[in-house]
């Protein structure tokens, strides 16, 4: 019989009781090893994920209704608050970046040791963040004007859009 | 440029050409960039992602760069094309599995890909075959600022290029390369090596990234900081210490030679005759199998087999390519029977010569 795992020959043999099941192993001598004391896997331990880090982070020197409050904080632009950014890791729109920005700070010094950027920079000099992240803001009203039918509002924003589209 | 003609060939990563080839299988750069008037891929609306597909299809179709890219519609293809192109390194999995507008442009000679709608809006990646490192960023630099000059980048002046997820942002760059490190799986040395890598702020992945096995002896070393270094202080972390896992895997190799060379040779033999062999056989236990062998001739040991071959065979073996290349779709126990009838061609083949 060969080794469930590795195909190598299974010296191991080995009943198991999970819950109410009995498993039935049949291992070799490296694998048996591993499956009887199971190393934590490092690369969990090296990189916790990011919302690990920013929970534990949180959980320092902040009252419960401080991070309640927290949480829901919300970004003008993309909507997203801070509770959903901390659940999915991820977040909605560039400009949270300045909304969080105190929030997200010791996460930064956390992962990256530094906070600025010293790399390549875009060649364009015309970029205008407000006017992008105003493109992101209005589409967002557009589509719950939409969304709740007011159309008389969806199209003074969709006119808005196309002056900021335009412009660009 | 069709998927079909694809699957024939070999790919960059596994060409096996370039610096130290033997044991860096390719270099890779990648930067995560997003577009400015967007928001980022979780809260974009099936309307914001197709727009950014069509946005990005429509400007860069229309550049030298991407003249002769082919831009693929991932949402319309089959899950085995999908799964195919994973395999080739030319997409990620998060790309293949994902829901929605999302696409992919890849250059005729697969050095280039660049993911529409994956994590970010946009995922640049540039391949080469080797320890090619300085190559990689030179070209994709170049491609950043042809792309840059289309859209506008979300990008803040102390932060940099701002990313969906903060452990990307700033250079949004990952550096790495792909290594094969038999003699010090072997050995039992390789933990040591990425504990110390892990110590200097280094990533130590399997071949297909993230919670991927290192399948076959191949390992991916990559930066795990984007923010506060330049792209070249990046490509130098990494690349700094290629040469010295170059060195270990080397001293490692000569070691098992002086041990017992006998039994390193009889490892080898058996895998080799197992490839050749075997009625049926599992893409993990080939891809091992294959590993031995490529040290194998790497050593001197095998003499009637060339590396490119190899290379081939460990592309040719994984589950989409198998059935691209036989026409069929296979489960895996049909799978597991062509896999054997596939390596016992190609490796009788060369015996015969």
């Amino acid at each position: 019989m060969n080794c469930q795992k590795c195909h190598k020959p299974a010296t191991f043999h080995i009943t198991d009781l999970t819950g109410d099941e009995l498993l039935a192993l049949h291992l070799c001598a490296d694998c048996a090893k591993e499956y009887l004391n199971p190393e934590e896997d490092e690369s969990q331990i090296d990189a916790p994920t990011l919302t690990n880090l920013l929970t534990k982070q949180l959980k320092l020197g902040q009252t419960a209704e401080e991070l309640a409050e927290l949480d829901n904080k919300e970004c003008p632009i993309c909507g997203i608050t801070f509770f959903e950014f901390r659940q999915e890791g991820r977040l909605g729109c560039p400009y949270d970046y300045t909304h969080f920005a105190d929030e997200l700070e010791p996460l930064l010094v956390n992962v990256h040791a530094k906070i600025e950027h010293v790399g390549k920079t875009p060649k364009q000099g015309a970029y205008d963040a407000e006017s992008q992240t105003e493109l992101i803001r209005l589409r967002r009203e557009m589509k719950k004007a939409i969304e709740t039918e007011d159309y008389e509002a969806a199209s003074k924003l969709r006119d808005q859009i196309r002056q900021i589209e335009e412009k660009g | 440029m069709l998927l079909d003609d694809l699957a024939n060939r070999c790919g960059e990563w596994l060409r096996g050409s370039g610096p130290d080839s033997d044991i860096v299988m390719s270099s890779r750069v990648r930067l995560a960039r997003n577009l400015a008037d967007f928001p980022f891929i979780r809260r974009c609306t099936d309307i914001d992602r197709a727009n950014i597909a069509a946005t990005v299809h429509q400007r860069l179709s229309t550049i030298a760069e991407f003249n002769e890219a082919t831009f693929f519609d991932v949402n319309d293809l089959e899950t085995i094309d999908r799964q195919f192109l994973v395999e080739r390194q030319l997409i990620s999995r998060e790309l293949a599995d994902s829901e929605g507008a999302r696409t992919v442009a890849i250059d005729q000679l697969e050095n280039l890909s660049l993911m529409v709608n994956e994590e970010d809006h946009l995922r640049i990646q540039v391949m080469k075959s080797g320890f090619s490192l300085h190559e990689a960023w030179s070209q994709i630099n170049h491609v950043d600022d042809v792309i840059e000059k289309q859209m506008t980048y979300a990008y803040h002046q102390k932060l940099g290029y701002l990313t969906a997820c903060p452990t990307n942002v700033g250079t949004g760059m990952r550096v790495s390369v792909l290594v094969h490190l038999p003699a010090l799986v072997l050995m039992q040395q390789i933990e040591k090596v990425f504990r110390s890598f892990q110590k200097i702020n280094l990533a130590v992945r399997g071949l297909y990234g993230e919670g991927s096995q290192a399948m076959g002896d191949f390992f991916q070393v990559s930066n795990q900081i984007t923010l506060g270094k330049t792209e070249e202080d990046l490509i130098k972390q990494v690349g700094d210490v290629v040469p010295a896992l170059i060195t270990y895997e080397r001293k490692a190799r000569e070691q098992l030679i002086r041990d017992n060379q006998q039994k390193l040779f009889d490892q080898v033999s058996r895998a080799y005759g197992t490839l050749q062999n075997a009625q049926q056989i599992s893409s993990e236990e080939t891809m091992h199998l294959l590993s031995k062998v490529r040290m194998g001739i790497n050593l001197g040991l095998i003499g009637d087999l060339e590396i490119p071959t190899i290379n081939k065979l460990f592309i040719h073996t994984q589950p989409a390519h198998l059935q691209k290349i036989s026409g069929m779709a296979l489960d895996t126990a049909n799978r597991n029977i062509e896999r054997a009838n596939y390596l016992h061609t190609q490796l009788r083949r060369t015996m015969d010569n």
